[in-house]
């Protein structure tokens, strides 16, 4: 079989509408109760029925993890600057890092509700605990993997430190920090979402929770959707401007 | 005096090695005149390479001294280029714009980069075409075949004027017919500025064909066993390599090679290839 470029691009669409049409025929076949499992059309009834609702918790949704996904790019960056471009920082925070990242998020919710209450605070620092990580590790991966070849020709030109950093070390690890932010983002999302579950009084989260003790799977399921959704698009975004960006990486995917 | 003057140079990689008395090079002496094309010769890890960190500065001998233009050779000098076997281009910058970083970082250009852009501009385009590579220059490294990237390499190493162009088996990963052109390319290139010339090579027509002079090295302990002048009339053409004179050269230091290998009780090879 010859395989088209329309074919390619319409590839997802296909597998998204065959995913769809076996969910609502496996649904309708087995007659699988609402409350249980909802099929693809009754949560896109919900969806017309509770508009208002779920676009008001999806947009405080968004912009709670934007907040903390700004976060975890400035502080992802500087982290990961530091621990890639300094070997003792590197052998010093490395550790930590790693035993920090391995605590569940979901653990460290209520100890944030404490100190910051109920509201933005949790979700806004959920998704930037979660999220900074990757960040980090790629920036430091992208310094620390640096050819000694091309710190070569700049160390024999007498160059400083920081004049490797900035005209070779940043522009090379750019490739791997629109990588990290691809990761991040959905992380970013999976923060709020859980703190909103647990500590929160609105956004999609909150919505879920709520739909979920009264029963009604299919607005629970609808929340779940307008989640992905989201994650997607932003996800499309950053892919955007990493081929706009770092075009020079992806040579080889762009060459035909 | 001098201008690059090796004295009794001793150098062991780290504390243990020297400890132990482990040098990477042993008591190199050597004597190199102001704009003179000194080629260094041997199989691979005799120290070749480690000779170029002492050159540049990157290293520092552990016993001895190196004093280049009269001064001593304390860290990276403002006054080399070098080019490496990789070309080393940075992907993310077009051709003219990868020659153009030593003057980013290089004093006096450094501090007049901005204000004097489009002179330098012009220098670097200047430079590439000199080389044959005008109409490359706003093309990326990764568009350029390893010859043409070799050249930009060559050109990156020569754009802030040093008075001296290290470079270390820079022609190695290239197929014969371009290393031919680009050993004239280098030919024509020192012939016009007169810099200062170190050229790390195992190729020995390489050598003969472009050195004034041409040290080889033996294998650990790192060493210059000969010292041979080339004493071929410039300017050279590439129909001088297929002389006899030229030949006899070549043979005379492939054997120097091959005896001094056999004396370290390892398998010597007797015919020149």
């Amino acid at each position: 079989m010859v395989i088209t470029k329309t074919m390619e691009r319409w590839s997802p669409l296909v597998v998204l509408l065959a995913v769809l049409l076996l969910w609502q025929l496996a649904v309708m076949g087995f007659s699988i109760p609402e409350y249980i499992f909802p099929s693809p059309t009754q949560i896109a009834a919900q969806f017309a029925e509770f508009k208002g609702p779920l676009l008001e918790a999806a947009w405080k949704t968004f912009w709670v993890t934007m907040l903390g996904f700004a976060l975890s790019i400035v502080v992802g960056v500087l982290l990961g600057f530091l621990i890639g471009s300094s070997r003792l920082a590197y052998t010093a925070l490395y550790p930590l890092m790693i035993g920090f990242n391995a605590v569940p998020k979901a653990a460290i919710v209520p100890i944030l509700v404490v100190w910051f209450g109920i509201g933005l605070g949790p979700g806004v620092l959920t998704a930037f605990l979660i999220s900074f990580f990757p960040i980090t590790v790629n920036i430091a991966t992208g310094l620390a993997t640096l050819e000694p070849e091309l710190e070569d020709v700049l160390r024999v030109l007498g160059a400083r430190r920081w004049d490797v950093l900035v005209k070779v070390g940043l522009p090379r690890s750019l490739p791997y920090f629109f990588g990290s932010l691809k990761i991040a983002i959905t992380l970013a999302f999976v923060g709020t979402v859980l703190a909103e579950m647990t500590a929160g009084d609105s956004g999609i989260g909150y919505l879920m929770q709520t739909a979920g003790s009264q029963q009604r799977m299919s607005l629970a399921f609808a929340g779940l959707v307008t989640i992905g959704a989201m994650a997607m698009a932003m996800y499309e975004l950053f892919s955007w401007v990493e081929k706009r960006t770092t075009g020079w990486a992806h040579r080889g995917s762009q060459a035909d | 005096m001098a201008f690059v003057d090796f004295r009794n140079v001793w150098l062991a990689y780290n504390d243990e090695l020297l400890a132990q008395g482990q040098y990477a090079v042993e008591d190199i002496s050597l004597q190199v005149g102001e704009g003179e094309f000194i080629a260094i010769v041997g199989p691979s890890g005799c120290g070749k390479s480690t000779f170029m960190k002492l050159a540049t500065g990157l290293r520092r001998p552990s016993k001895g001294t190196v004093t280049i233009g009269g001064q001593a050779v304390n860290g990276p000098l403002k006054i080399t280029g070098m080019a490496f076997q990789a070309p080393s281009l940075l992907p993310w910058r077009t051709t003219v714009r990868n020659v153009m970083l030593p003057l980013e970082i290089v004093e006096p250009y450094r501090s007049s980069f901005k204000a004097r852009r489009d002179e330098y501009e012009a220098r670097a385009r200047q430079l590439l075409q000199s080389v044959g590579l005008g109409g490359y220059e706003d093309k990326f490294p990764w568009q350029l075949s390893g010859g043409m990237q070799q050249r930009a390499s060559i050109c990156r190493a020569l754009v802030h004027e040093p008075k001296m162009l290290l470079l270390d088996e820079p022609f190695g990963a290239l197929d014969a017919f371009t290393r031919e052109e680009l050993w004239c390319t280098l030919r024509d290139l020192h012939a016009a500025q007169k810099f200062n010339v170190i050229l790390v090579t195992h190729d020995l027509r390489e050598s003969v064909f472009l050195a004034d002079t041409v040290y080889c090295m033996s294998k650990s302990p790192g060493r210059f066993v000969v010292r041979r002048e080339v004493e071929l009339p410039r300017p050279r053409d590439l129909e001088v390599t297929y002389t006899p004179q030229f030949t006899d050269i070549v043979h005379e230091l492939r054997g120097h090679i091959g005896a001094f290998r056999n004396k370290d009780g390892k398998s010597g090879i007797a015919v020149p290839q």
